[in-house]
């Protein structure tokens, strides 16, 4: 059986690799992003533009309308209780009391709870949503601390509150393991991520290291981080009939859709999810527990139920980024190339979760090198599923690995600016495949020149009053991704108004703004005759808001659909029109209407040829090719950060004076909402240099920081003018030139605050957050 | 019991443990005030009343009968948006949306206190005839409201020009509308 099975996963394996090697060695033109996409050319139009948010005026009102915000008629609130221990089962169960209480419909547990299948996991279908595979209030288990064990619906959510504090639990609780070193102790095992080991080997790194002539050999740890999204996550749910509608917040509608049908054991077309307005996301709106509880309650109950979870709700059942612990060692000549990498090193999952911290993807491409050695190896512990957080792996992996170039470059009395450049790989170090665009050079010369890279001083030279002052630099880098089943339709009416769909997410990246700026241009519209709708599961195509891909995705499949249009158009506009006997390569959009491209006096406008082919509308879908560039090019997003950090010399406590981002992201799509993409990306960065850390009792395996009071996310006064700029050159094999840019922001920024402190105190934190006390521990004051 | 809410009498039997903050988004239906966390660790919960900056998720909804209660939908009147929300679309003073409510009722809130000479932390002269509206004072003023996309520069940078000490001395008088003032 074994053997059977293992010869089937060899086959598979080496048709895999038979067929990523095929995509390596391909012609660029068989590959999508072959030829550059059209846009590229156009530098006068809508793309690029600092357009405001369309959704600006809603926002602003308090009139855009967030998932808990749907009422619904008979509605129900819900109101969750969760576990106080970490592993056993569920003793003894009273729930007569709340279920007496006034305003209250039901009491939901185990016992009554309708049988559903467990949530489908990230990963185990191209459709999955959820954090873990774990059944849902399905039986008398407890598998972590704040697993939700019963659920009250009530006519107010006072009364489910209430209600839910008469709930009596015993439980029998069992040996669980709640701290790392006692899962390291049980064993680690290597981490998967994508359907890849995460482990590089080439050459000898250790052997070659043993015998640099400069080198650094350190640790570096990062702790739990909570997305903290200000919009708690919930859901409004009802059943109509048969079918269930949810209106959640979420980065994945259809995953979503699919997900809760799978475990309801209904059709897909059965379940609609809308999101339209998502308060916050960074990778935690997702499928959790909250949503399935909502939609069960609400078939037990046959009324609509709102769920809200409470804060300290979304810190026990929605997880968080797990913590680092990682080995990052270097061997460089005496001229300062890398002669070795080796990144290694252990994170934490949970039994059920789906998402080793992947840390060493930004250094697979990141610097050439004669050998590397990368692995990411896996300790399991009883708690809250871990799941992904912006940028996931890179976020925690570049902090060492620009931590370690920075204590080499020291080491070596060499620029840290200069060392990077020097070992600025020609292709892909680990891989071999050619870079799509890279222009971290230019990124870095720019940044260094506009920031005053030049004045920095030797460490813990500059003292201004109680002040130590520092400069410190990182790289950041997050791979440019496009995830499969990417589709969209354009609708274009009689009345020259477009409409473009597509199953996406608005969480403030200003997809929906961008979007409609490269909609009007390929079509040749003002922005006002466009409309870009997204947000609701029935629209075309599998959309994930996460892995900075959305635009890609959408881009490719609005190109796609494009194409199709115009093929559509000219077969309606006949022999009679201008555009006679042209094929679609022939033209584009122009003033409302097709034109041929060298040659726009042939031109007919969208109104006319429907007009003339007496059609209100016409309407086509299509869908993306497969997403295949990223295995024929080496793409990534890449930056250059700086930091001026001043350090108290009294008391230790750290202030950001001064931040600049150069980024060099491909074309960049809307210079407004792209501004402040990368700023955002920067200001959870500076947390996570400063003050984040999900706090976990290691005794009883219990988030202790569930709230915003105790989990520390950066303040207006933490947050210094940030000043952000771009290469702004296009990628010539990415849909509309653009690469990704929610999560590099937040790439690099640890590592630029702890080499700018260090360049402040002369001392080196190698342990996220950069608190106080540990400089005052190192000796500062 | 009465409640006066951006200018209307709303007449409404409640349960005496509902916060002001539910109110609003469950019984009167105005959800443009969010919660965040519904214990007064992220602002987004914050309305005026008379004029005044609270938190309402940390307010007895029957501690304010009678009184001026104003939220985010009230900010804008028949002339269109308030000068702050402008400023706001134009610096990108946001991405989600979901923290703004918040912090423009205390961008509100705050420029009366600047205006009333109530020092902050950050404030270096406490004997000064008048506060100077600086950066610093405004981000200091406006660090109960968290923004987790990392909206902080242009919320500062609308702020700063509506309230702000670059307006001038007139700055915020002119602004502040009649109805919170
Ligand atoms: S909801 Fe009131 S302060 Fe967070
Ligand atoms: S705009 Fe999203 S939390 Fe501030």
């Amino acid at each position: 059986m074994s053997i059977v099975k293992d010869a089937a996963e060899a086959a598979k394996g080496l048709a895999q690799a038979v067929t990523k090697k095929a995509i390596e060695v391909a012609p660029d033109g068989w590959v999508p992003g072959g030829t550059p996409d059209p846009l590229i050319r156009n530098q006068h139009g809508h793309v690029g533009k600092p357009v405001s948010r369309i959704d600006g005026p809603l926002k602003v009102q308090g009139a855009a309308r967030f998932a808990a915000e749907f009422t619904l008629y008979g509605m129900t609130y819900a109101s969750v209780l969760f576990s106080t221990i970490t592993k056993g089962r569920i003793a003894t169960l009273d729930t007569a009391d709340a279920e007496a209480a006034p305003g209250v419909v039901l009491v939901m547990t185990y016992r009554n709870a309708p049988r559903m299948r467990p949530m489908p996991a990230f990963g185990s279908n191209r459709m999955a949503a959820g954090g873990d595979d774990l059944p849902v209030m399905q039986d008398d288990r407890v598998h972590w601390n704040g697993q939700p064990v019963a659920l009250v619906l009530a006519d107010t959510q006072e009364q489910a509150d209430h209600a839910k504090s008469l709930i009596r639990i015993g439980y029998e609780a069992e040996a669980a393991t709640t701290s790392f070193e006692a899962a390291k102790a049980d064993g680690t095992e290597p981490g998967q991520f994508q359907g890849d080991p995460l482990q590089v080997t080439i050459g000898d790194a250790e052997t070659v290291l043993a015998s640099a002539a400069f080198k650094v050999d350190e640790t570096y740890r990062t702790p739990r981080h909570s997305h903290a999204a200000i919009e708690p996550h919930a859901a409004t749910v009802m059943w109509d009939g048969d079918m269930l509608v949810v209106h959640d917040a979420t980065q994945a509608v259809t995953h979503t859709a699919w997900s809760l049908a799978h475990m309801f054991g209904i059709e897909q077309d059965k379940v609609r999810v809308t999101s339209p307005y998502v308060g916050g996301g960074f990778g935690s709106k997702t499928l959790w527990q909250h949503q399935v509880l909502g939609a069960a309650a609400a078939k037990l109950a046959d009324r609509p139920v709102r769920i809200v979870l409470s804060r300290e709700g979304v810190f026990r059942i929605v997880g968080g980024r797990s913590l680092t612990e990682q080995r990052f060692a270097i061997g460089a000549e005496k001229d300062g190339c890398f002669t070795a990498m080796i990144h290694t090193g252990t994170t934490i999952m949970t039994p059920h979760s789906a998402m080793p911290e992947p840390f060493i993807v930004a250094t697979r491409s990141g610097y050439a090198a004669d050998s590397f050695k990368m692995e990411v190896r896996v300790a399991r512990i009883d708690m809250v599923a871990n799941t992904f957080m912006r940028a996931p792996g890179e976020a925690v992996g570049t902090f060492a690995m620009e931590c370690a170039i920075d204590e080499l470059a020291d080491r070596m009395g060499i620029d840290p600016i200069e060392l990077r450049i020097k070992n600025e790989p020609e292709k892909d170090p680990t891989v071999g495949t050619p870079f799509s665009s890279r222009n971290i050079v230019e990124a870095y010369r720019a940044g260094a020149e506009r920031f005053g890279w030049a004045r920095r001083q030797p460490p813990g030279a500059r003292r201004e009053g109680e002040w130590l002052v520092g400069l410190g630099c990182a790289t950041g880098t997050y791979p440019y991704y496009r995830m499969p089943g990417g589709v969209a339709r354009i609708s274009i009416g009689r009345d020259g108004h477009a409409c473009a769909s597509v199953a996406a997410h608005e969480m403030g990246m200003g997809t929906a703004t961008a979007h409609t700026q490269v909609v009007a241009e390929r079509l040749g519209l003002p922005l006002d005759q466009v409309t870009v709708e997204y947000g609701d599961s029935r629209l075309p195509g599998l959309f994930l808001a996460g892995g900075s891909q959305q635009s890609a995705a959408i881009g490719a499949a609005i190109i796609a659909a494009h194409r199709a249009l115009v093929v559509e158009l000219l077969k309606l506009a006949g022999n009679d029109s201008p555009l006679a006997g042209l094929k679609p390569e022939e033209v584009g959009g122009l003033d409302g209407g097709l034109a041929k491209l060298d040659e726009p006096a042939r031109w007919e406008s969208y109104a006319s040829i429907l007009a003339r082919a007496q059609r209100a509308e016409l309407s086509v879908e299509a869908a993306a090719p497969a997403p295949i560039e990223n295995q024929h090019w080496s793409m990534h997003s890449y930056s250059a950060l700086f930091c001026e950090a001043r350090v108290n010399a009294v008391t230790g406590e750290v202030r950001i004076a001064r931040f600049l981002g150069s980024f060099d992201c491909g074309r960049i799509l809307n210079a407004k909402t792209a501004a402040s993409q990368f700023r955002g990306g920067i200001i959870m960065g500076l947390g996570l240099a400063l003050t984040e850390e999900t706090a976990f009792d290691e005794r009883t395996g219990r988030v202790m920081s569930a709230s915003l009071a105790e989990y520390h996310i950066p303040a207006h006064l933490d947050v210094p003018a940030i000043d952000v700029m771009w290469t702004n050159i296009p990628d010539p094999h990415t849909p509309m030139g653009a690469r990704g840019i929610g999560e590099i922001g937040i790439t690099g920024t640890g590592a630029a605050v702890a080499n700018a402190i260090y360049n402040a105190t002369g001392r080196r934190i190698r342990d996220l957050p950069i608190t106080l006390d540990k400089l005052l521990s190192a000796g500062i004051g | 019991m009465r409640f006066v809410i951006n200018d209307t009498d709303i007449e409404t039997d409640i349960d005496p443990r509902t916060s002001l903050l539910d109110l609003l988004r469950e019984q009167i239906g105005l959800t443009g005030t969010k919660k965040g966390c519904n214990q007064g660790a992220c602002g987004a919960c914050t309305v005026l009343v008379d004029g005044e900056r609270i938190l309402s998720c940390l307010a007895l909804a029957v501690q304010y009968e009678g009184r001026q209660v104003t939220t985010v939908e009230g900010l804008a009147d028949q002339a269109g948006l308030h000068p702050l929300q402008k400023a706001f679309i134009e610096h990108d003073g946001f991405q989600c949306g979901y923290c703004t409510p918040g912090q423009l009722c205390s961008a509100i809130g705050m420029a009366a206190e600047l205006q009333r000479g109530l020092p902050s932390h950050v404030t270096g002269d406490l004997s000064a005839m008048a506060i100077r509206a600086t950066r610093e004072e405004l981000a200091e003023r406006m660090s109960g409201n968290l923004c987790r996309c990392g909206a902080h520069n242009g919320i500062i940078d609308a702020i700063d020009e509506v309230f702000g000490e670059r307006r001038g001395q007139q700055g915020y008088d002119a602004e502040m509308p009649e109805k919170v003032a």
